[in-house]
């Protein structure tokens, strides 16, 4: 079973072994409204915890997507350059954004569980 | 100008029609305004392309003029605008701007003649500067009177025609471009046949009381949905059509931002209006710079702000950008030097530090489709 976290930026990582799947949340989606782009970081990048690795462009406007761990890039979710809409239908399914090595998995443990995000988006009224 | 001054946001006559339909309401130009309905911009983008959209539009503001005695209203609101006002039959409504001294552009605004009266309708975060405005300058020719609590509403969209004749069976036959008072649903509105989505519609100025009843029997209909301000933004962006505070400026005359068809051809000979000599001398010399159609290379959206070079060397600036839900790819806008600005030419817009190649088009994006009969 895999361990999803979440981050006040509102992406949501879910760590099977060494590596995580990275996506936004459905209350960021909501927020954004419908997505028409998202540039997703290369394969092989290295990119370290809090940096912004992906834009994703709503019809509304343009949101920097940053990391919620340090690692390498080992996939990324080619299937959203024809269909990015998925991250507005499936945010935590087929719109995850992209695959990442972690190198320190400690950095989990400052992100959130899903009831203290819920608690959090909650409070954001 | 679209940031609202601090204070409570006001509301429009429909507010509570808003909420019900779940709209997302955020602050624009003073105003609570509804940015989006549940289905979201691109399904209310294609509902209005397609079929047909109601939009609030009552934060704009509405102003009467009425000459009084020994004068005409049309004389002396020509000597705010460029426009051909004194050529406006009764029933014909035009699109003009009033100017600075500089031929820089204070605010956008429609007019229609109704024969006894001129008919205003101007931008929601200018309106209180356009009436003192107009105050000042108007006051010795013409009554001013603000009609700030009635509502406006735009029905727009192929099937606008089909839906509003309904109500009012005149609505079908008048063109483009001119407007009537119309009795709907016992309330007397004035009706003109425009809008600014590139398509066919209506505009209908409503009693505040009637906006309503009124916004709720058009959403009674099947082909009619609501519509918020983020798809009246890529609708309109789709058409060509400048947004004011971002396309459209104090820093920008008429003809640079290729709005030179609206200025009368007699008051480009005569002038007299702020900035005639600027503005003369542009459509004799040419302009610093022009408005240009962008089309970008791939999916990433240059927005505002974004530069335009090409070589490297800085030409000009994106002043509106976004994505085009009709063609499916990224647009824009923006000023480019004019000697640089030829359609064809091979530009980069500079998107988050990166240059994305895009090349200068005739606007508009998607063909208007307007009733002139």
């Amino acid at each position: 079973m895999a361990e999803v976290k979440f981050s006040e930026e509102h992406e949501w990582i879910s760590v099977d072994g060494e590596v995580g799947t990275v996506g936004i949340t459905p209350y960021a989606q909501e927020q954004l409204g419908d997505v028409v782009f998202v540039d997703v970081p290369a394969a092989g990048r290295k990119i370290a915890k809090g940096e912004s690795v992906a834009v994703v462009e709503s019809v509304k406007a343009a949101s920097d997507i940053y990391s919620p761990v340090s690692g390498e890039v080992v996939e990324a979710n080619a299937a959203l350059a024809d269909t990015p809409g998925d991250v507005n239908t499936e945010p935590m399914g087929k719109g995850w954004f992209f695959k990442v090595k972690l190198s320190d998995k400690g950095e989990l443990a400052g992100l959130m569980d899903e009831a203290a995000y819920d608690t959090f988006v909650k409070g954001l009224g | 100008m679209t940031e609202a001054s601090a204070g409570p946001l006001k509301r429009t006559p429909l507010h509570a029609l808003h909420k019900e339909l779940g709209a997302r309401l955020v602050p624009f130009a003073g105003y609570e305004m509804p940015v989006q309905y549940p289905t979201g911009i691109l399904v209310e983008h294609a509902q209005t392309r397609n079929s047909c959209g109601l939009f609030d539009v009552s934060h704009m503001g509405q102003v009467r003029l009425t000459a009084k005695p020994g004068h005409t209203a049309a004389a002396a609101l020509e000597t705010l605008v460029p426009g051909d006002i004194a050529g406006l039959a009764p029933g014909q409504q035009r699109y003009t701007q009033f100017t600075n001294d500089s031929g820089g552009i204070l605010d956008d605004l429609m007019v229609t003649s109704t024969g006894d009266h001129l008919l205003v309708v101007v931008n929601a975060a200018c309106k209180d500067a356009d009436l003192a405005h107009m105050q000042a300058g108007l006051s010795a020719a013409c009554e001013i009177e603000p009609m700030f609590s009635r509502g406006l509403l735009a029905l727009q969209g192929p099937l606008a025609s089909s839906v509003l004749s309904r109500l009012v069976p005149q609505a079908a036959s008048m063109k483009f471009m001119t407007g009537a008072y119309l009795l709907i649903d016992g309330a007397r509105c004035y009706v003109t046949r425009s809008g600014y989505t590139g398509g066919d519609g209506y505009e209908i100025s409503t009693p505040a009381d009637a906006t309503d009843p009124i916004a709720r029997k058009l959403l009674s209909y099947a082909e009619v949905k609501p519509i918020g301000l983020g798809a009246r933004d890529s609708l309109r962006l789709e058409a060509g059509l400048c947004l004011y505070g971002h396309d459209i400026d104090t820093t920008t005359t008429p003809v640079e931002a290729v709005l030179l068809w609206s200025i009368g051809k007699e008051r480009r000979v005569k002038g007299g209006f702020p900035g005639a000599s600027v503005i003369q001398k542009q459509i004799a010399e040419g302009a610093p710079r022009r408005r240009v159609g962008l089309l970008p290379d791939g999916k990433a959206i240059a927005r505002e702000g974004a530069g335009i070079v090409i070589a490297g060397k800085s030409v000009g600036t994106v002043t509106s950008g976004g994505f085009s839900p009709t063609l499916g790819r990224a647009i824009a806008m923006g000023y480019v030097e004019r000697s640089q600005s030829a359609n064809g030419t091979k530009v980069e817009l500079v998107v988050r530090g990166k240059p994305v190649p895009a090349e200068i088009v005739p606007m508009p994006f998607v063909k208007h489709a307007y009733y002139r009969g």
